[in-house]
């Protein structure tokens, strides 16, 4: 991950938190680590939780690979920090089942499943098990945030059109008719895909406009 | 028809409750991969392979871990059980049987820490399947894969022909088409019950 090289304008700091939350969201930009997130971003509370836990779990495992990184050895560093990612993912599954039987039983088998998330695991071989534990733990927030945000874009929209209410406030009155088939998972697809293409058309008209500026100056 | 029966539970796996359509996992290969109706049957091959072999291990770390009552160590034995079994038997084939390795070989270390694989032990044993009943999971489970991905690479060959606007020439269309696949197979719920 080259994320670091582009500094100049901003504080490092902040620059590396909002490359991760913006620039390259690892969710809806590079459709990154989606799989096992996606059959449960039905409602905002659900996407909430997954993306809080996936922070928690890529945060930490950063912190941790990289303050290991010179104690361990070449040949076994994909299984040091699958054990240390599927602890952490124990320690989430453990959590969140202590504080919300409720929100347990609705993601289910997919807690556990954040162990698979790409992202996570990327993290720690490209970027954790290299730089400093600072670093590292700062770009793994900005990646969590942004895939939270992402998870978030999800399953807000996936909640309003399925159900027709936020957060179990209804918006549209009684006449709406529930869009149901966008809480099942067809609408996971159709959603995912929907903000994919808005955010590539978006890139495209802005890329253009800075283009058309540049040509300008240089005329 | 019996929810314990064999058939149920081949036919769950496969298409009721189909691992790509209706749980997302496993989609990680299938976006990334190119339009090859060859590549998609190797691919679902392999996939179905490996879920019997993690079938296979999740039902000996299930005894063992309930024998140490340990099953809070569950997730963390699946992980590297699973990763360590399937860089075993690609060894194994490379020695034993060079053919079938040239034909699955690429795919098994991508394929080991993919969702699907780690879904199927954690649905088995959720569900508590016996030996038996969790290698019909997993041939399901497989088969039902497999069906997908070829789907979805006949479909992509369809896709390169006709002119799609450039910002849908990514993930975007795939995912819609998926989407549109998810829809069809939502008419099989509830078959069987």
């Amino acid at each position: 991950m080259s994320t670091v090289t582009n500094t100049a304008a901003a504080p490092y700091s902040l620059a590396t938190l909002l490359n991760g939350m913006w620039k390259e969201n690892p969710g809806l930009v590079i459709a990154l680590g989606m799989c096992p997130t996606l059959a449960v971003t039905n409602s905002f509370v659900n996407a909430l939780t997954m993306g809080l836990a996936t922070l928690f779990v890529l945060v930490v495992s950063s912190a941790v690979v990289s303050l290991l990184r010179s104690f361990v050895p070449t040949q076994v560093h994909l299984v040091t920090h699958l054990v240390i990612i599927a602890t952490l993912v124990t320690i989430v599954d453990i959590a969140i089942g202590a504080i919300s039987p409720q929100v347990y039983r609705a993601l289910g088998v997919f807690i556990q499943l954040i162990v698979v998330n790409c992202i996570i695991l990327g993290h720690a071989q490209g970027y954790a098990s290299k730089s400093t534990v600072y670093r590292s733990a700062l770009n793994a927030s900005g990646t969590g945030l942004g895939f939270t945000l992402a998870l978030l874009c999800l399953g807000g929209v996936r909640e309003v059109l399925g159900t027709g209410e936020f957060m179990g406030a209804p918006l549209f009155g009684e006449r709406f008719e529930p869009w149901a088939v966008m809480a099942l998972p067809p609408g996971g697809f159709f959603v995912l895909g929907g903000w994919l293409l808005a955010i590539s058309w978006w890139k495209r008209r802005t890329g253009k406009k800075s283009a058309g500026v540049e040509q300008k100056q240089a005329a | 028809m019996n929810s314990d029966s064999l058939t149920f539970i081949f036919l769950n796996a496969c298409i009721m409750n189909n691992f790509v359509l209706s749980m997302f996992l496993g989609i990680c290969p299938f976006i990334g991969m190119q339009g090859n109706l060859k590549t998609a049957v190797r691919m679902g091959m392999t996939v179905t392979f490996v879920m019997v072999i993690a079938s296979i291990c999740a039902t000996a770390v299930n005894l063992l871990l309930a024998y140490l009552h340990l099953e809070y160590l569950r997730l963390i034995c699946f992980v590297c059980v699973i990763a360590g079994a399937v860089q075993l038997v690609e060894m194994l084939l490379k020695k034993k049987s060079p053919a079938l390795h040239g034909a699955l070989g690429i795919y098994l270390p991508l394929i080991a820490t993919n969702s699907a694989i780690l879904a199927l032990a954690l649905f088995q044993s959720l569900n508590q399947y016996s030996f038996i009943q969790g290698l019909a999971y997993a041939l399901g489970a497989g088969a039902g894969f497999s069906l997908v991905l070829v789907i979805i690479a006949g479909l992509r060959e369809r896709l390169a022909l006709p002119g799609a606007p450039d910002v849908g020439r990514s993930a975007a269309l795939s995912l819609i088409v998926a989407g549109i696949l998810s829809l069809a197979f939502m008419g099989f719920a509830g078959v069987g019950y």
